[in-house]
């Protein structure tokens, strides 16, 4: 039998070509409205195409012909799984604009609902990702937590998901008689549940398998590309507006930065772990320490800042939301109304963090940055 | 006229923001005079409002004042938060304020940097200097038709690729431009003329 070495045989056996295949906009684990375009080499990602914008609505547009406080509700519609901390961060703007002094209690109860609504998003995040890399119980343990987080928010203001819960000045009402109470009950139950999805995930031989080493970025990198919230901290960024910048009533909390070291998929994992315990010890110091007092400053009836530009950022559960607004003093909508949006600018990297990994691993990527389509396509 | 536009008349559009400038008492941080010194011509003008300092650069400085605010020790801007754009249409000589927002990791402080263009004239990318400007610019392409020179991938990102106009622009209708615009953009531009005039009169 005459030798033939390897490279003829293979040559003669496979026509290798590039393949290019279009991952949604309607797929399960896009979470949304999401295009990929995949060129795959085999079973490699040799690079990737994000394809966006079958969500947009033109909130912005929208914005520039709505008065102050009717943009308020369009805020909700951009990242609806966490509705409250963009109405916040568009009140905060609009207060910074007029100059106008928020009470302590408003402030305190913002936090507290911030903080909420980042467990709710969390567990929105936790139950989809591990679904999409197969480990479907979470998923069921998940959403049977944020359904509590619903219950009270619904309690608060009678809206589950856009919940248009914050005014220019402060809070539409006050709390309802022993929703402290509860939600302190709340946080005793999600200690208990927090150990249950790490049980399920942390130390899972197949969770490490396929979240280990994946989509690795590094700090000064991640930084470049503009990640922002749980995605810069897992590789190692300090970066988190509420200690860099203090808003609403961060100052005056006690809690940490969770940081990740090797920036990979697990451990944006674990930052996000980690953000649920700080989040509920946040609420605890928040609700024990609720001042008394008036909920709204004194605003004045017609909203009409003086003319001026400003931008100002808070952390939303995907990392730095901001908003740039400015007014000509002379209209009651604002002149020019601009979102940062955290999922779009953490979007942008995900070509980079698919490329040379598997076809499989592109959903836990996705994961793994967490978007909402609405925000990212506004 | 039957269908004529019912908005109600508008006052006079604004010609451009207010940049008040800095009170005489306030301390001009570091990074911008580090910036004016070394790089010459760089600061046209200086703002402060509500705590947050505006450097407008001249256009054809962009980058190189990029560069350096992001290199140099007292600035380190090593994080764009945002790129963005406003229209000013009042402003024929330069219609669109392209604005920089700046954050350093390092000192932890913010910048806006803000450079005026006017409708046709090129403007340098910066996604030599931040990769995260890529979107950001594609979008202000595509909201404002802003013209970057220089970018790797210059192409629609929220609209559809073959859209006519640019939304965010402050003559662009807000109802939309309905489907004329999108087959003959030439009649649906005649159309909206003779409905002007109607207004006017």
């Amino acid at each position: 039998m005459t030798y033939l070495p390897p490279e003829t045989i293979h040559g003669a056996m496979f026509d290798t070509s590039e393949l290019v295949i279009n991952m949604g906009p309607q797929h399960p684990s896009t979470h949304g409205v999401l295009r990929v375009v995949l060129r795959l080499d085999g079973e490699k990602v040799v690079d990737a195409d994000v394809v966006i914008g079958y969500l947009h609505r033109g909130i912005e547009k929208l914005s520039e012909n709505r008065n102050w406080t009717q943009i308020i509700l369009l805020t909700d519609r951009m990242d609806y799984v966490a509705a409250a901390t963009s109405n916040v961060g568009y009140c905060e703007t609009v207060e910074k604009l007029l100059q106008i002094e928020v009470p302590r209690r408003a402030k305190y109860l913002r936090t507290v609902l911030m903080e909420l609504q980042r467990i709710a998003s969390h567990c929105l995040w936790v139950g989809t990702h591990a679904m999409d890399i197969g480990a479907m119980t979470v998923f069921l343990y998940a959403f049977r937590e944020r359904e509590l987080i619903l219950d009270l928010f619904e309690e608060f203001c009678g809206a589950r998901l856009t919940y248009n819960s914050m005014r220019i000045g402060g809070l539409p009402q006050d709390i309802p008689p022993g929703w402290d109470k509860k939600v302190l009950a709340f946080c005793d139950v999600m200690d208990g549940k927090l150990d249950e999805y790490e049980t399920l995930l942390t130390h899972n031989r197949i969770w490490l398998e396929r979240t280990k080493g994946v989509g690795v970025i590094h700090g000064a990198e991640a930084t470049a590309l503009g990640l922002c919230g749980p995605a810069l901290r897992g590789s190692g960024v300090a970066r988190d507006v509420r200690k860099d910048e203090p808003y609403a009533a961060y100052d005056e909390m006690d809690f940490d930065v969770p940081v990740g070291m090797a920036g990979d998929t697990y451990d944006r994992y674990l930052v996000r772990m980690e953000e649920f315990r700080q989040s509920l010890r946040i609420i605890r110091q928040a609700t024990a320490g609720l001042p008394e007092g008036p909920i709204v400053g004194k605003v004045p009836r017609l909203i009409k800042p003086a003319a001026g530009e400003t931008y100002h950022a808070i952390e939303s559960p995907k990392g730095e939301l901001g908003y740039f607004i400015v007014s000509d003093g002379k209209s009651t909508n604002p002149y020019r109304f601009r979102v940062r949006p955290p999922s779009f600018c953490n979007l942008q990297a995900l070509p980079r963090l698919v490329r040379g990994h598997m076809v499989a691993d592109v959903v836990a990527l996705i994961g793994s940055i967490d978007i909402v389509l609405g925000e990212v396509d506004r | 006229m039957a269908d004529a536009p019912e908005h109600a008349p508008r006052a006079a559009a604004p010609s451009g923001p207010t940049e008040p400038a800095p009170p005489a008492d306030a301390a001009i941080p570091a990074f911008v005079t580090s910036l004016q010194d070394n790089v010459a011509g760089s600061v046209a003008q200086l703002s402060l409002y509500l705590g947050d300092w505006t450097v407008i650069v001249p256009a054809s400085h962009l980058v190189q004042a990029a560069q350096y605010l992001r290199d140099a020790a007292d600035c380190a801007f090593d994080y764009l938060s945002d790129l963005t754009a406003t229209d000013w249409p009042p402003r024929a000589e330069a219609r669109f304020d392209v604005l920089y927002m700046l954050y350093s990791t390092r000192h932890r402080h913010r910048v806006r940097v803000k450079v005026k263009v006017a409708e046709d004239q090129p403007l340098a990318s910066v996604t030599g200097v931040w990769p995260a400007a890529n979107w950001l610019e594609r979008e202000v392409f595509d909201m404002f038709g802003v013209n970057f020179t220089g970018h790797p991938d210059r192409r629609r990102i929220l609209m559809p690729e073959d859209w006519q106009g640019h939304p965010q622009r402050k003559d662009y209708p807000l109802e939309g431009p309905g489907e004329l615009l999108m087959e003959n953009p030439i009649d649906w531009l005649k159309l909206r003329q003779s409905r002007d005039e109607a207004d006017i009169e």
